[in-house]
């Protein structure tokens, strides 16, 4: 089975959700579009409060070459542009407000048979689609699909890793929408020039695997069993796993000619070029051990975290974090009228656990062996802890993925991950102070 | 309902300092056990009593010099004070033994900066200590097998089969070197119960393995070719299963606090470490020279971690 060196085995926790068929969460009342919904710049709004919209219109575009379109995820009026705090930013970011007065009125994207249809025109499509990587990153997938003529690439990696502990919406899409899955890979196949594309699937997703292979059979697609580690779905991990290319340091993956997409980015592919559809859904599992009934679901874009915990069930009243993503990687909401981005995996809530004090530590060893990565996670967060920043990225700070695995496995209960992320946001903002 | 604003990854493992410490201890028991079987009542006095005093002065230290309210012991100070008291003879009075864990704890560890940020194993600085100060109290070993209750005044005294093969020549029984049935330090002499532990230690993953592995090999190694020069030298499995090198290489230099961190600076420290403690067996005033190795090679650490980076993913080889 294919791997990578180092990771961790977390407890799987997918048994709440996995079974569970995926659901259409009914349409929420009210939703918060965050113009900041994909990395790079924030999109330009253009609606105004009082405007009317239909799901599917534009009502923000994209500010720059690293941005995207958003779309009015129901039929409503908009009601308000504020700020709210953005979860992944970390302070607050405008959002527009929009207020549901009717079922859906669909404003769609114009297509074609997309065998007909060239290369640009698709790429046209997904970029009106306002389609970005919904595997969490959220780059805006037109861009990842269009690499510079110089950069070859010659294979196409679909990520159905779901590697994160608890959220078991891929394992669902590998099982239900497998079909959509094939003709987004095949869509983007087209649009790369790419002769092969694999499918990287864990080997805890057995099930998963048979019918992706059952589908694709005839398809220039492979499936890829990996073995069951955490950070499998890792882009370079799962690129190492599967090509035993690596990634050079500060590179991209079209850099060895590779391009990485999520299973979940493959179904909003086909429904935007075939079903001319934008991006104003997204499926994600909610579960944890706090959630009444744990689901797979498809929800709206700026749907509220809270609207999305009732519909399964609520939570326990002890319920002590609620999270955005998986648990290893997540973010931790302390506000439910968070709503959710395009990046969502998952909502995962977890009663209390018993939190062990840090100790000191005691050059176990324990995190640089398990960094995927290579790094020395001891070393950087003693060095971020001292503010020694410069001396951290000569260590390899800025290589760090923030997979946590440092953290998770740490016999001292040290948060490397913490330390690491504040000493790469300093060096940031003090290398563009230098400039 | 309040939310915890907590940072990623919400999940961790179960393993924690206290468990790694109660595992080292577990895994030297056996060698105890030995130890009070051939050396009687004293000896288990002084592992039992270093244990307990260890654990105590840490709390101390950091509860009342060091001003940690909350502090939660975590053992080490307990691993710290039962690896001296296996580095010790019998004769070595209570009160000595004492002072000479005060120092281990107090100017190994604590003088430092406390757990995890010592340079130098801290049973080593106090046995170290203890050998400058008291020469003739660490230097008089007694005879196995006196039985449990004898005081250790009363029983007969010997050298270690170390002195007795650097000074007369003499070679022991390598069953009794194996088992234990020979004078030395308390925890020092069975290879077989420290082999015992190590392996407990090993099963739950909880030791450098590369450490042991290079630094015995080493010794294998370098005695093997002194051997074939001259037999005065002794043959390498008498100094495998003699002296402190089992107890040495197995629990002393694979502390994971003074010890490299990747698998290849393990290799060069433990290399480093059976070849100091060859030369000084070999060629150096102490018969034996396990403990004042593995502190050198201490002291070379940061060095040898600096060298021995692991290449980042990705990155080209120069």
């Amino acid at each position: 089975m294919l791997t990578f060196k180092g990771g961790v085995h977390p407890p799987q926790l997918k048994e709440w959700s996995k079974e569970k068929s995926i659901e259409r969460m009914p349409l929420p009342e009210r939703v918060y579009v965050f113009l900041l919904n994909h990395a790079g710049n924030p999109a330009k709004p253009v609606v105004s409060v009082g405007d009317e919209v239909k799901t599917g219109q534009v009502i923000g575009e994209p500010e720059g070459f690293i941005s995207a379109y958003l779309h009015s995820p129901v039929t409503g009026k908009v009601v308000e542009l504020k700020k709210i705090l953005h979860p992944i930013v970390g302070k607050p970011i405008e959002a527009i407000v929009i207020e549901r007065t009717s079922e859906d009125e669909w404003v769609r994207l114009g297509t074609g048979n997309y065998e007909q249809m060239s290369k640009d025109e698709i790429l046209d499509v997904i970029k009106k689609a306002g389609i970005v990587g919904l595997g969490g990153a959220m780059f805006p997938t037109h861009v990842k699909l269009s690499p510079p003529p110089e950069k070859r690439v010659d294979t196409l990696i679909i990520n159905g890793a779901e590697c994160e502990p608890v959220l078991t919406i891929d394992h669902r899409l590998m099982l239900e929408r497998a079909e959509d899955i094939l003709q987004g890979i095949l869509i983007m196949m087209k649009v790369l020039g790419t002769e092969k594309a694999i499918v990287g699937v864990e080997s805890n997703k057995m099930d998963a695997y048979q019918n992706l292979k059952k589908i694709f059979k005839g398809y220039p697609v492979d499936v890829a069993l990996l073995k069951t580690k955490y950070p499998q779905g890792a882009e370079k991990q799962l690129i190492y796993a599967i090509t035993k290319r690596r990634v050079p340091r500060g590179g991209l993956p079209m850099d060895v000619g590779i391009v990485v997409q999520n299973v979940g980015t493959c179904v909003a592919v086909k429904e935007a070029v075939v079903d001319g559809k934008p991006l104003v859904e997204r499926g994600l599992t909610v579960s944890g051990d706090a959630v009444k009934n744990p689901k797979n679901l498809i929800v709206r874009i700026g749907t509220p975290v809270r609207d999305i915990l009732e519909y399964c069930g609520g939570i326990d009243e002890n319920t002590e974090r609620v999270i955005l993503g998986g648990p290893m990687m997540g973010i931790a909401i302390t506000n439910l009228d968070i709503p959710i981005m395009k990046g969502t995996s998952g909502v995962t809530a977890f009663l209390p656990r018993k939190v062990q004090p840090q100790k000191p530590c005691i050059r176990c060893s324990e995190c640089v062996q398990v960094c995927p990565m290579n790094l020395q996670p001891y070393l950087l967060y003693l060095l971020s802890s001292k503010r020694r920043y410069d001396e951290a990225v000569e260590n390899g700070l800025m290589d760090c993925i923030e997979c946590g695995s440092c953290t998770y496995t740490c016999p001292s209960k040290i948060e490397h991950v913490r330390y690491i992320k504040l000493a790469k946001t300093v060096y940031r903002a003090t290398r563009r102070g230098r400039k | 309902m309040k939310l915890l604003s907590a940072y990623a990854p919400h999940l961790r493992e179960e393993d924690d300092v206290r468990k790694i410490m109660l595992d080292v201890l577990i895994a030297l028991s056996p060698a105890v056990i030995g130890a009070a079987y051939f050396f009687g009542w004293y000896a288990l006095f002084l592992c039992v009593t270093g244990a307990i005093i260890g654990e105590l002065f840490d709390v101390f230290v950091m509860k009342y010099l060091r001003g940690v309210k909350d502090f939660i012991p975590d053992g080490s100070g307990a691993v710290t004070g039962l690896l001296l008291a296996m580095n010790v003879s019998t004769r070595l009075p209570f009160w000595a033994f004492v002072l000479g864990l005060v120092f281990a704890l107090g100017v190994g560890k604590h003088a430092f900066g406390g757990l995890g940020q010592n340079v130098f194993n801290p049973a080593l600085v106090g046995r170290a200590f203890l050998l400058i100060s008291f020469p003739t109290y660490m230097t008089t070993w007694v005879v196995p097998g006196a039985g449990f209750w004898k005081s250790p005044a009363d029983v007969m005294t010997s050298a270690t089969p170390l002195a007795l093969f650097k000074e007369q020549g003499q070679i022991t029984s390598y069953w009794d070197l194996f088992i234990g049935n020979v004078g030395g330090s308390l925890g020092e002499t069975s290879a077989l119960l420290l082999l015992i532990g190590f392996l407990y230690l090993v099963l739950r993953k909880r030791i450098k393995i590369f450490i042991p592995l290079s630094y015995i090999g080493t010794v294998f190694v370098f005695s093997t070719v002194a051997y074939l020069v001259s037999s005065k030298f002794g043959d390498p499995l008498f100094h495998l299963l003699s002296g402190g090198l089992m107890l040495g290489a197995l629990f002393m230099a694979t502390d994971m606090v003074t010890s490299p961190i990747t698998p290849k600076g393990q290799v060069i420290f433990g290399i480093g470490c059976g070849v100091l403690t060859m030369a000084i067996r070999l060629f150096g005033a102490y018969p034996e020279g396990v403990s004042f190795s593995i502190l050198f090679m201490n002291a070379l650490v940061p060095l040898i971690d600096r060298y021995t980076k692991p290449r980042i993913f990705g990155e080209v080889k120069k």
